[in-house]
This record gives structure tokens, C-alpha cells and sequence, in this order.
């Protein structure tokens, strides 16, 4: 059972498609565009569709979705993290 | 997926076709939608479409509100129109609009008649109109002449792997039938907005596009307090887990597909001149642009949700795609086709595509959609400016 899903292969992040996934449960993702398999641990609670860090992404680097540019980090975010509003700003408007 | 199978639809006396046959009384302005309503409560069978505006609009916000009148009551899911304005001038230039389609339409003026005499005037007007449209036949039309626009709107992650590109698989597919096509939505594109120009057509039509992003650009910078959170993305996108403005972009571009190209750039409202795949500069609010893309000619129309809008429309049937499943758990009455599947790979996306066109036929032949079952009609104007 998919709990994940990544884009692409390089993109620093996945979305949750399940509901319930706690801190510290090992959730399985699907990368779609490789058809690929990627088992990680969540660090904290997740909502579904919600996204976790895949990768290590320090404070100030892009984050990757759809291959594509979608923001920047605001704190150090640990692969297996919640990254959503409260780590990653828009670097538009 | 036969898409050269025939659906019933309207056929108009402009050859448009149309999948409702609604008769309309619409109100020029703010002050004559109370005759209106009444006239619509006289004649059954009838729809009034009552609206804050048209008073005192100049320039170019005024010529969006008759562009949006006109275009609303040209629309091939209307048969027949009745107009009342408060004074003849600006009531017979709509009049004037959309009778250029061929359809029946007739004007009404309250200065010196007042609202009672116009009323019993107007519904005498409408209740012909009723005979005439409830006489017309559904006929065999193609697909390929149904105009589709798209355009979603309480979007989230689910929208941008599973909604969002159903509808563009959809529309890959319609367009290669040589379907009239729309999308829009110019704030929702920034962080795409490289990928949409590169789908242009020609450079002439990437620069018409730019032009439009740029100048939704600058009206955000001049008017911004803040990073617009909360508004772009919303709330609810951010609760559904959408971060970013650019992230909520790029699932909003899934709509267009992966192969349509964009044809031309319409300003709000204005109707598309060929077949092909249309951006309409537009808000990203969903009445609004829903209700542009019913002035624009559009007479079905896409909606993908993740949180679940709830959004329809008065002459335009909306039909909801969803991908999250508690969405289509809790709010199950509002979705027209789930295509929750894609997310644990039980269906592909050329079959989501497809559950989308089965929607699409039967809504067309009649089938009533979630928003039209329980009563939707957001008709809701969008202005440039203040009035005078």
C-alpha cells in the first residue's frame, strides 16, 4: 500500500495519500515518474497531503517539486520531515 | 474512449451548441434585479441572475461588465433572454448583444413604467419565451462542438497528481478532436508561468500570455500588504498541504495536459475567434472565473478539488473531479468523478481521463451535475475598479 507519492526522482519532496501516519512510522513511496519504490521515517505526524522532506535540505536551499522551483527553505529540515508553512516560504510576491 | 460518438445537445440559430436550455432574466444592474427575480417567480421555467453591479462602471471595467452581460446571455445553454435595466440605453445595448446570436431576447426599462407594470410586461415576454424554448428537440451533435473551460479551486496535493492532470488528460484528448478549450487563472500560474509560455503556439501568442501574466503581476505588487498568505495559496490549500504560490501553480498547469498547445490569449470575458486550447486572463477565484468562462461561450466545464469546492453556476454545469479521499468521504454529494484510484495505482490516468469524458457525454445529454442537483448558481461578476 502506497503512503507517498514523489513526482520525480529528484524532487526534495513526497506527499502523503493516507491518513493516520504517525512520527517515527517507515511509509512507503511511490515515485511516479521513475515507476520507483522508496521506503522512509517520518520524524513527526503527517496529515495526508501534506509533504515530507525525501532529503536533507539545509536553511536557504530550493525545494524541488515537479522538478520545478517551489520555494525556499526558511530552517535546517531533516529527510523524514514535516515541510510545509512553517519551513518553506515562497520566493514570489 | 470513442470520442466521435454523437451526444443531444441545442443546437442554436448561431450553430453553437448548447447542453442546457435555460431562459434567462437578467438584470443590467444592481437596482432591477428585484423585477427580475419577480418575473422569474411569475414564469416558471425561467432563471433570474441577480448581481451587485452596473451602475456608474466606466472605461474598461464597464466594458467587462457588457462583455460578461452579453456573453452570459449569448451563451448556447441559454434559449432565450429577458433584460431589464433600469433605464433603455445600457438595457438595449445588451439586448442589442445578444440578439446577434439569432436567439429570442426582449428589454424592459423601469424609468417611467416602475416595477409593477414592467414586471407584468416582462413576464408576459418570458412566458412566450418558456413555450418556445420548452418546444425546442435535442439533436446529434459532435463532441468536438461542446466548448470545455477548466479551471479548480480548493486545490491541494491531491489536486496536482490526481485531479489536475486528469482534466489534462482529458483535454489532451478533446483537443485532438479539435475541441474550443479554456483555462485561466493568471495568479494561479506564477511559478509556471516559463512552462505555459513555452506551450505556446507561436511567439506572437507567448508574448500576448506574458503580457497578461505581467499585468496581473503588477496589479498584485501595487495592491499587496504582505506575501498574500492565507489568500494565495488559501487557507484551505494550505490545510489540504499546499506550502507555496509556485508549488499550487504547478499543479494547477497539470490541467493543460501534456500535449494541447495554447492557440490564443483571451481578455476576460472575450469569446474565442477559433478551435484550439484558450488562456483566458482571469482570477483565481472560482465564481469569477467560472463565471468569465460562461460569458466567454463555455457550456461545460471542468472543476478538480482537493478540499472540496463546492462551487457551481447558474447556466454553466460544473463538474467535480476529486483525488482525496476524505474529501470524497465527507462531502461525497458534491463530486461528479472520483478518481481517488490514481493515488494507490488502482486506475491509470488515461483511465481517469476517460471516467472524466463519460461525465462529460452524460452531462451533456442532460444528466445533472452535483452543483446543479443542489442548486449552485454563483453568478458573480468580476470588476477592475471602483465605479464613478
Amino acid at each position: 500500500m502506497i503512503q507517498f507519492i514523489v513526482h520525480d526522482e529528484n524532487d526534495s519532496v513526497g506527499v502523503v495519500t493516507v491518513e493516520g501516519l504517525k512520527a517515527n512510522d517507515t511509509i512507503k513511496g511511490w515515485i511516479m515518474d521513475q515507476d520507483k519504490l522508496l521506503d522512509i521515517k517520518i520524524n513527526q505526524d503527517i496529515p495526508i497531503g501534506h509533504k515530507l522532506a525525501i532529503k536533507e535540505l539545509n536553511e536557504g536551499s530550493t525545494v524541488i517539486k515537479y522538478g520545478t522551483d517551489i520555494g525556499r527553505t526558511i530552517s535546517n529540515i531533516l529527510a523524514g520531515d514535516h515541510l510545509h508553512v512553517h519551513n518553506v516560504k515562497t520566493k514570489r510576491w | 474512449m470513442n470520442l466521435n460518438q454523437k451526444i443531444y445537445g441545442f443546437r442554436r440559430d448561431n450553430n453553437r451548441v448548447g447542453i442546457r436550455n435555460y431562459v434567462v432574466i437578467l438584470p443590467v444592474d444592481d437596482i432591477s434585479n428585484a423585477a427580475c427575480e419577480a418575473v422569474a417567480n411569475n414564469i416558471k421555467g425561467t432563471i433570474a441572475l441577480p448581481h451587485p453591479y452596473g451602475r456608474l462602471q466606466f472605461g474598461e471595467d464597464l466594458d467587462l461588465h457588457f462583455r460578461t452581460m452579453i456573453g452570459t446571455g449569448a451563451n448556447p445553454n441559454v434559449a432565450a433572454v429577458v433584460v431589464i435595466g433600469i433605464e433603455p440605453g445600457w438595457t438595449d445595448k445588451i439586448v442589442d448583444g445578444i440578439a446577434a446570436t439569432g436567439k429570442p431576447v426582449k428589454g424592459f426599462s423601469i424609468e417611467k413604467r416602475g416595477d409593477i407594470q414592467t414586471i407584468a410586461e416582462a413576464s408576459k415576454a418570458a412566458y412566450d419565451m418558456v413555450h418556445y424554448a420548452t418546444g425546442l428537440q435535442r439533436e446529434p451533435c459532435d463532441i468536438s462542438e461542446l466548448w470545455v473551460s477548466t479551471k479548480c479551486g480548493e486545490s491541494d496535493t491531491t489536486s496536482g497528481f490526481g485531479s489536475n492532470p486528469t482534466v489534462g488528460n482529458a483535454f489532451d484528448k478533446l483537443y485532438d478532436i479539435d475541441s474550443t478549450l479554456l483555462f485561466g487563472e493568471t495568479s494561479e500560474i506564477t511559478g509556471g508561468e516559463h512552462l505555459v509560455k513555452d506551450r505556446c503556439v507561436n511567439e506572437a501568442v507567448a508574448d500576448q500570455f506574458m503580457f497578461m501574466f505581467n499585468r496581473y503581476q503588477d496589479m498584485i505588487e501595487r495592491f499587496k500588504t504582505d506575501d498574500l498568505s492565507e489568500s494565495q495559496p488559501t487557507k484551505g490549500n494550505i490545510e489540504g498541504g499546499l506550502t507555496t504560490i509556485e508549488e499550487k501553480a504547478l499543479g494547477n498547469i497539470q490541467k493543460i495536459g501534456k500535449k494541447c498547445l495554447v492557440d490564443g490569449v483571451l481578455d476576460k470575458a472575450e469569446m474565442p475567434t477559433s478551435k484550439g486550447l484558450w488562456f483566458m486572463d482571469s482570477s483565481s477565484a472560482a465564481a469569477e472565473m467560472v463565471t468569465l468562462c460562461a460569458a466567454s461561450g463555455y457550456v461545460a466545464h471542468f472543476f478538480p478539488t482537493g478540499q472540496g469546492n463546492i462551487i457551481g453556476n447558474p447556466i454553466l454545469p460544473v463538474i467535480k473531479i476529486c483525488a482525496n479521499p476524505r474529501t470524497v468521504r465527507t462531502m461525497s454529494e458534491h463530486v461528479d468523478v472520483d478518481v481517488t484510484g490514481l493515488l494507490n495505482r488502482d486506475i491509470n490516468l488515461d483511465q481517469a481521463g476517460d471516467m472524466l469524458l463519460e461525465s462529460l457525454i452524460s452531462t451533456a445529454n442532460g444528466r445533472m451535475t452535483a452543483a446543479e442537483i443542489l442548486g449552485h448558481k454563483e453568478f458573480v461578476l468580476t470588476r477592475l475598479y471602483e465605479s464613478a
